[in-house]
C-alpha cells in the first residue's frame, strides 16, 4: 500500500501530456472528419478520390506505422521538423481517428432520410443552406455515439506517444519499472486505472450521445 | 521537396529483411483472432448469468478492459506477470502478445456474439419452448443458426482491426514486420525506408481484405435479410 500512495503523484506528472495530447487529436481528429467526410460528399470528383485516398491509406495501415512514420519519415523526407514530438503524435493520432470519424460522418449525413433533402428543395433552399438548416442537424445525433466511441480509442490510442519518448503516463510508469522491478504490477496497474478513470467521463458521454441519437426516432 | 534522403538502395537491402517478419505478423493476427472467438464465448457466457452482482461485476470487468490502452495490457502481461506472486509465470513474448490482444479484443467479440443472440426474434424462444425443445436443442438448431451468420462480416472487421493492432507486440520485442523494420533501422541508421515499406505492406494486406468482407456482408445480408446493430464495438 505504501509503494501505490508513493507511485501514484510519481505517474501523475505524466497526466498533462496524456491529456493535452487527447484533447488536441480529438479535436484535430473531429476537424478532419467533418472537412473530409463533407469533400467525399462533394460534386467535385478531384476533391472526392482525393479524401478517399485519404482516409483508405488512414485506415488501411495501423497507427503505431504511421505514428513511426511520421516520426522517422517526415523529418527525412521533406525536411520538415514538426515543432516536436508532441506535433507528431497529435498529427498521427489525429489523422488515424479522423480518417475512421469521416466515415461516420459520411454515413450519416447520407442516412438523412431521402425525403428531407426533397422537402429542403421544393422549399427552395439553395444546397449550402439544405446542408446546414435540414440534413446536418439530424445528421450530427446519429454521429454522436460513434463520437464517444472514437474518443475512448483516441484516449487508448495516445498510450502509443510515450513510445516516441513524450512523457505521457504510461513513459513514468516505464521509467518506475526500472527502479522498483518487483513493484511491476503494481506500477501498471497504477497506469490502468488512471487510463479508465480518464475514460469515465468519455464512456458516461457516448451513453449520454446514445439517448440523444434515439430520442424522438420512430424505430 | 526533394527526395535526396530516399534510397532504393536502401530499400531493396530492407525489403527481404523486412518480410522475414510478415510470418510472424500473420500468424500473430490468426492466434489473436482464434484466442478472442474463444474467450468471447466466455464473457458471452458470463454476461448471460441470471445474477445482478455477477452480471454487475462482469460488466465492469469488460468495460475496463475496453476502455484500457492494450499497450499497457501487453506490458502488464510481459512485465508484470513474471514478478506476480504465486501465479507468476514467465511467457514467451508471442504468447504474452496472443493473450494481451485476444482477452482485450474478445470483450468486443463477447459483446458481437451478445447483439447476435439478442437480434433473433423472440418469438423464435417461444416457438422453441412450446415444441419442447430441450436447451440443448434450443440453441443448437434454433437460435445459434441463426444467431450466428449475421455476425460473420463483423468478425471479419474485427479481423482486420486486429491485424492493424498486432504491431503493437513489436514493444515486447515480438519479430513482426514493425519490429523488423525497427531493428533494421537502429542497425543501418535508415528508418525512413523499412517503415515506409511496412506501411505499404500493411495497406496491400489490409485493403483487399477490408474489400472481401464488404462483399461478404453484402452476401449475408442479401440471403438473411437481417443487419445486426451493435453499439460499442468499435476499435
Amino acid at each position: 500500500m505504501d509503494y501505490v500512495i508513493e507511485f501514484i503523484p510519481q505517474i501523475a506528472r505524466g497526466l498533462n501530456i496524456t491529456i493535452s495530447v487527447l484533447i488536441a487529436s480529438a479535436l484535430f481528429a473531429y476537424i478532419m472528419a467533418f472537412f473530409s467526410g463533407l469533400c467525399r460528399l462533394s460534386n467535385n470528383v478531384i476533391v472526392r478520390k482525393f479524401t478517399g485516398f485519404y482516409v483508405e491509406i488512414f485506415r488501411g495501415t495501423s497507427l503505431i506505422v504511421q505514428l513511426f512514420w511520421l516520426y522517422y519519415a517526415i523529418p527525412m523526407l521533406f525536411g520538415i521538423q514538426l515543432g516536436s514530438n508532441w506535433w507528431v503524435g497529435v498529427f498521427a493520432i489525429g489523422l488515424n481517428y479522423g480518417a475512421y470519424l469521416s466515415e461516420v460522418v459520411r454515413t450519416s449525413i447520407l442516412s438523412v432520410a431521402q425525403g428531407q433533402y426533397e422537402a429542403a428543395t421544393a422549399l427552395n433552399m439553395s444546397r449550402f443552406q439544405r446542408m446546414r438548416i435540414v440534413i446536418f442537424p439530424q445528421a450530427v445525433r446519429m454521429m454522436l455515439p460513434e463520437f464517444g466511441n472514437y474518443t475512448i480509442q483516441i484516449l487508448k490510442g495516445t498510450s502509443l506517444v510515450s513510445l516516441i519518448a513524450m512523457s505521457d503516463i504510461l513513459y513514468y510508469g516505464d521509467i518506475l519499472r526500472g527502479s522498483y522491478q518487483q513493484q511491476t504490477p503494481i506500477i501498471y496497474g497504477i497506469v490502468l486505472v488512471l487510463y479508465f478513470i480518464l475514460a469515465l467521463p468519455l464512456i458516461w458521454l457516448t451513453k449520454k450521445g446514445e439517448k440523444i441519437a434515439k430520442k424522438g426516432v420512430a424505430s | 521537396m526533394d527526395f535526396t534522403y530516399w534510397s532504393w538502395d536502401t530499400f531493396l537491402e530492407a525489403l527481404p529483411f523486412v518480410l522475414q517478419g510478415l510470418g510472424i505478423t500473420i500468424g500473430l493476427t490468426f492466434s489473436c483472432f482464434v484466442f478472442a472467438l474463444v474467450f468471447g464465448f466466455v464473457w458471452t457466457f458470463l454476461q448471460r448469468i441470471q445474477n445482478k452482482y455477477i452480471k454487475a461485476v462482469v460488466t465492469f470487468i469488460m468495460e475496463f478492459i475496453r476502455s484500457t490502452p492494450p499497450l499497457v495490457q501487453l506490458f502488464f502481461i510481459y512485465y508484470a506477470l513474471p514478478v506476480l506472486p504465486v501465479i507468476g509465470v514467465t511467457l514467451h513474448p508471442f504468447v504474452c502478445a496472443v493473450i494481451g490482444l485476444g482477452v482485450h479484443f474478445s470483450t468486443y467479440i463477447g459483446e458481437i456474439y451478445r447483439s447476435g443472440i439478442e437480434s433473433v426474434d423472440k418469438g423464435q424462444w417461444e416457438a422453441a419452448t412450446a415444441l419442447n425443445y430441450s436447451t440443448k436443442d434450443k440453441w443448437l438448431r434454433i437460435i445459434l443458426p441463426q444467431a450466428f451468420p449475421p455476425t460473420i462480416p463483423m468478425l471479419g472487421n474485427y479481423f482486420i482491426i486486429m491485424f492493424k493492432e498486432v504491431p503493437l507486440a513489436s514493444t515486447i520485442s515480438v519479430g513482426g514486420i514493425l519490429f523488423m523494420a525497427r531493428t533494421f533501422g537502429s542497425e543501418h541508421w535508415a528508418y525512413l525506408e523499412p517503415i515506409t515499406i511496412v506501411g505499404i505492406l500493411f495497406l496491400l494486406l489490409s485493403y483487399p481484405s477490408a474489400l472481401l468482407i464488404k462483399k461478404l456482408e453484402k452476401k449475408i445480408n442479401h440471403r438473411f435479410n437481417t443487419s445486426v446493430m451493435t453499439k460499442n464495438t468499435n476499435a
